[in-house]
């Protein structure tokens, strides 16, 4: 099988302003909505608590809600969480209220809106594992079970927002300096500009559907951070490769090129990872939903952004042969196996 | 060209068949057990205990698959979940006597069940993080702020204390926040305050005019605070593990995390209010007097009743023992507690440091008192248990020694006892998590799935699109998760939700390697190189790319590791372990396979790699 048969090279670089135009017009966009919409920050970040309560049969939002605004802890988010019988709690953060204790009066606020009574039930589980836990019960039956709840105090969330902001300084400055020791300064900058427009981008999606930004969202804009550049790299490997090889090209050319001899391979990697990240999307759960979602927005942008962006912006930084061959031993320029030499 | 020496092979063998025999415990799956582990702080668990509970589930003619010390506990293994209950109850009765008064915790748990030829070498499947098995989390600050205030007031009564001894006339001593203000009205006293203060090698001091008189301020030096700051952590780790020895959790994780954070982990609690409670305890230490009058003795031997004014205790050995009521000092007076030897003997011996008020109060009791015995009593949830119970040799000041028949160990222990009565510094609870055991096992479900379909998905592709070469990579992918799997087991660490997704998605970017030399080596085939040469130049050329995008990649992964917290560090180790091992077989592991099945045939006219398509040929060539 062979999907890929391209007689020529497809002159990318001809389009490139059209492609520039573009990126900047989506880029503009994510902008604008991170910075009218803001990022939906998941608790980790803002701090404040998450309970999922899973109930016995279809969860009736509205009356958990009014429950638990009763309690006045503020602003109350309930929603459906995976199916129609879970149900998620956010509580903010709120001055004067013991947040430890959240959890378990909502849960007792909960359980009394079922008119049930909660128990303390000591058991073992399935596998054998002692369990002891609060029960909500009411007349012999458990209409509610509390699956998960989280506690973050204020302090916790804004280190994680600054060790988040300290770790993509990290992968920025870490990859550029690892470029531009590699190839040269023209291609660090160019691989950094397309890839943070790639991380712009997925923030922009998450601004603009408001989808809670959690810690896992992070790992994976990181991840895929450091994923869409090595796309640059291979490219950029291939235009150090073509313009040792093929003399007579200008740098458009080379480019093109480039690009052309490595297509079927970008777009090969991408589905391949791309179906492992579906097959998350698909089973990964609620839990996993977002991470795998960040990733697909990621792993799109990153083919666009590398095969489109950074050659073109390497291209306006001008960039040359000589900027390239330079750096290739002495000895016989044309020798086809120069590129391969580590 | 494409042949490998026969050391290679062997590299690529040991490392499958390594990896094969770590990842093995994972799949055996665990079997219900019981564990056995002390319950009080003083007792502790050796290789004595193994023969009682093998004794106890004799008596009750249940049958173990073996019993054995691991650790701090003695651990028996059962077929099934009825005889672990039955288990449980009979170890329980043997061992706790007085069900009130429970010496050991008796817990249930889960161990692998992996034969123990496995076991002996160290092969043992990854530990589960909470997300996986359920649990309860908490994220505790420890306030060193008052830890420092705290040894700011001891200090400002030794100096009290030292400048009354000293004859120094101040005009007074305050403590400011963490530094403590001594005002003097003369030179000369001033000068005499500086040398008597030189003694305290805690505290840097400064001068400062103050109306008509000088100011002499203390600062706490910042290695001082800062091993005022590493104890009150240590100390209240012994204390949390104490407590949480009640709780009867068969594995809880107690660790330090950052400079003044401590994180609990235990699997298996639903019930947070009961934690926290017990968390949130205090226990108090108490010196006092042994009652060693001839009716006190003949209390202790329990030939009499026990005397009025006094107590009855049980020593540490299980000795009883009787304690005068009357208490001379609290574990707030003791300001420090710390195993060392002695000077002139060498024995080791337990060096304790109280306050000024506890020096003045211990010096009066211990002149009264010499040749008597004093006993230091911990007392947690009301009941009172004797730590030590020394003989007073010598009127005592502020830093006196316990020593006498104590190995170094049990010097450590008592010093540490000691010190454990109470939390250094208190504590807050600033992140909670609770996950339920149904929710952690949806979650291995949901992660084992992940991977399971998205690998099937990606080898189908890769055997259709590339055949043979596809067949290769797919091995090179599976080995790739062989060796992961083994190197998380090698290095025991915990497998999380975010880990199990770091699994999927290096999986995922692994198979870029391979897709890299797959289309290498079609492309040098499509360029009209012979077989065996196009094998060669497409690995050697693909291998400079695939290094350089594993490190943009690493770089991203080591950004998350150093900065990363909890979930996302998770995430982080498997990402850039998985970048290691896949860097090992998608070169190496691939190009041996193809070296074995291609290598030897010298006229090789055709590699089955899917359709090569040459762009001057008018008619694709189909190889196969």
């Amino acid at each position: 099988m062979e999907f890929f048969r391209i007689k020529r090279d497809i002159p990318f670089m001809r389009h490139a302003l059209v492609f520039n135009i573009i990126s900047f017009a989506t880029f503009a966009a994510a902008v604008f909505f991170l910075v009218t919409r803001g990022l939906h920050l998941s608790i980790e970040f803002t701090g404040g608590n998450v309970l999922e309560v899973e109930y016995a049969r279809a969860a009736e939002v509205d009356k958990v809600r009014t429950s638990v605004e009763a309690l006045g802890f503020g602003e109350v988010q309930v929603q459906n969480f995976g199916t129609s019988r879970d149900v998620l709690i956010r509580l903010p953060l709120r001055e004067g209220v013991a947040q430890t204790e959240v959890v378990g009066r909502v849960f007792g606020a909960l359980c009394a809106a079922e008119s049930g009574t909660v128990q303390q039930r000591e058991g073992v589980s399935n596998e054998g594992e002692p369990i002891s836990r609060q029960v909500c019960e009411a007349a012999g039956a458990e209409p509610l079970q509390l699956k998960r709840s989280e506690f973050v105090g204020p302090q916790v969330g804004r280190e994680l927002a600054e060790d988040g902001a300290m770790a993509l300084g990290f992968v920025i400055v870490g990859i550029m300096i690892y470029l531009a020791i590699r190839f040269e300064w023209k291609f660090a900058v160019a691989a950094i500009v397309a890839n943070l427009h790639d991380v712009i981008i997925i923030l922009g999606f998450f601004a603009f559907f408001q989808w809670e930004f959690s810690l896992s969202v992070l790992a994976a804009v990181l991840a895929v951070l450091g994923y869409s550049v090595n796309e640059s790299v291979v490219i950029f490997d291939r235009i150090r490769e073509a313009f040792r090889r093929y003399r007579k090209m200008d740098s458009a050319q080379t480019i093109d090129h480039a690009i052309t001899s490595t297509i079927s391979r970008t777009i090969i990697t991408h589905g391949s990872t791309q179906m492992m990240v579906l097959s998350m999307l698909l089973f990964g759960g609620p839990t996993l939903y977002y991470f795998a979602l960040a990733l697909t927005i990621g792993i799109c942008f990153g083919i666009y952004s590398s095969v489109f962006v950074a050659a073109a912006i390497a291209m306006w930084l001008g960039v040359k042969r000589e900027d390239l061959v330079r750096a290739a031993p002495k000895g016989d320029p044309d020798d086809p196996n120069a590129g391969a030499v580590v | 060209m494409n042949r490998y020496p026969w050391w290679k092979y062997a590299i690529l063998a040991i490392a499958v068949v390594v990896g094969l025999l770590y990842t093995l415990p994972n799949f055996f799956g665990e079997a219900p057990a019981v564990q056995v582990s002390s319950a009080k702080a003083t007792l502790k668990v050796d290789a004595e205990l193994v023969p009682r509970v093998e004794q106890a589930l004799k008596d009750a003619s249940i049958e173990a698959d073996f019993v054995q010390l691991d650790g701090t506990s003695v651990r028996a293994r059962f077929g099934d979940t009825d005889t672990q209950i039955k288990a449980k109850d009979a170890i329980a009765q043997a061992l706790n006597p007085d069900p009130a008064d429970p010496s050991y915790i008796v817990a249930l748990n889960l161990l692998s069940r992996s034969p123990a030829w496995l076991s002996s070498l160290h092969a043992l499947p990854m530990y589960l993080g909470l997300d996986l098995r359920g649990g309860v989390h908490f994220l505790m600050q420890v306030d060193m702020k008052a830890a420092l205030t705290r040894r700011a007031e001891a200090l400002t009564g030794d100096i009290r204390t030292l400048l009354r001894d000293k004859a120094v006339r101040h005009a007074g001593i305050v403590r400011a926040g963490n530094s403590i203000e001594i005002r003097v009205r003369d030179a000369a006293t001033l000068a005499a305050a500086r040398t008597a203060l030189a003694e305290l090698t805690d505290l840097e001091w400064s001068e400062a005019a103050d109306g008509d008189a000088t100011k002499l301020v203390g600062n706490i030096k910042p290695e001082a605070a800062r091993l005022v700051q590493e104890q009150a952590l240590k100390q209240n780790i012994v204390t949390l593990h104490n407590r949480i020895n009640e709780l009867g959790v068969a594995e809880p994780v107690i660790q330090q995390q950052g400079a003044d954070r401590v994180v609990v982990q235990l699997p298996g609690v639903q019930d947070t209010a009961k934690a926290k409670d017990i968390i949130g305890r205090t226990a108090t230490l108490e010196l006092r007097l042994v009652d060693d009058s001839p009716e006190g003795l003949a209390a202790a031997a329990g030939t009499a009743p026990v005397p009025f004014g006094a107590e009855r205790y049980v020593e540490r050995g299980g000795q009883p023992l009787i304690v005068k009521r009357q208490v001379i000092l609290t574990g707030e007076n003791l300001t420090d507690a710390q195993a060392g030897f002695s000077g002139d003997t060498q024995e080791p011996v337990v060096n304790l440091t109280v306050d000024a008020k506890g020096a003045r109060i211990m010096r009066d009791t211990s002149r009264e008192n010499i040749k008597k015995r004093m006993a230091i009593l911990l007392f947690e949830k009301g009941k009172g248990e004797v730590i030590t119970a020394p003989v007073i040799q010598s009127e005592l000041g502020a830093r006196f020694q316990i020593s006498g028949r104590m190995t170094t160990a049990e010097a450590n222990d008592t010093a540490l006892l000691l010190r454990a009565g109470s939390l250094a510094a208190p504590m807050e609870i600033i992140e909670e998590r609770t996950i339920g055991p149904s929710l952690g096992a949806e979650n291995i479900a949901k992660g084992f799935n992940s991977v399971i379909w998205g690998f099937a998905a990606i080898a189908l592709f890769m055997c259709v699109y590339y055949m043979l070469f596809g067949v290769f990579s797919t091995l090179a992918l599976a080995v790739n998760l062989l060796l992961l799997m083994a190197l998380l087991s090698m290095l025991q660490a915990t497998l999380t939700l975010p880990g199990i997704a770091a699994i999927a998605l290096t999986l995922g970017m692994a198979i870029d390697a391979n897709v890299l030399i797959n289309e290498r080596v079609r492309e040098e085939l499509g360029a009209g190189a012979a077989p065996q040469a196009a094998i060669h130049t497409g690995y050697e050329r693909a291998w400079a790319t695939i290094l350089d995008s594993n490190i943009t990649t690493l770089i991203a992964g080591v950004a998350l590791l150093a900065f990363g917290s909890g979930p996302v560090r998770g995430f982080a180790v498997v990402h850039c372990l998985g970048i290691l091992t896949s860097m090992f077989s998608a070169v190496l592991f691939s190009r041996g396979l193809v070296n074995l099945w291609y290598g030897r045939q010298k006229k090789l006219k055709a590699v089955s790699i899917g359709t090569v398509w040459r762009p001057g040929a008018a008619k694709p060539a189909a190889q196969a």
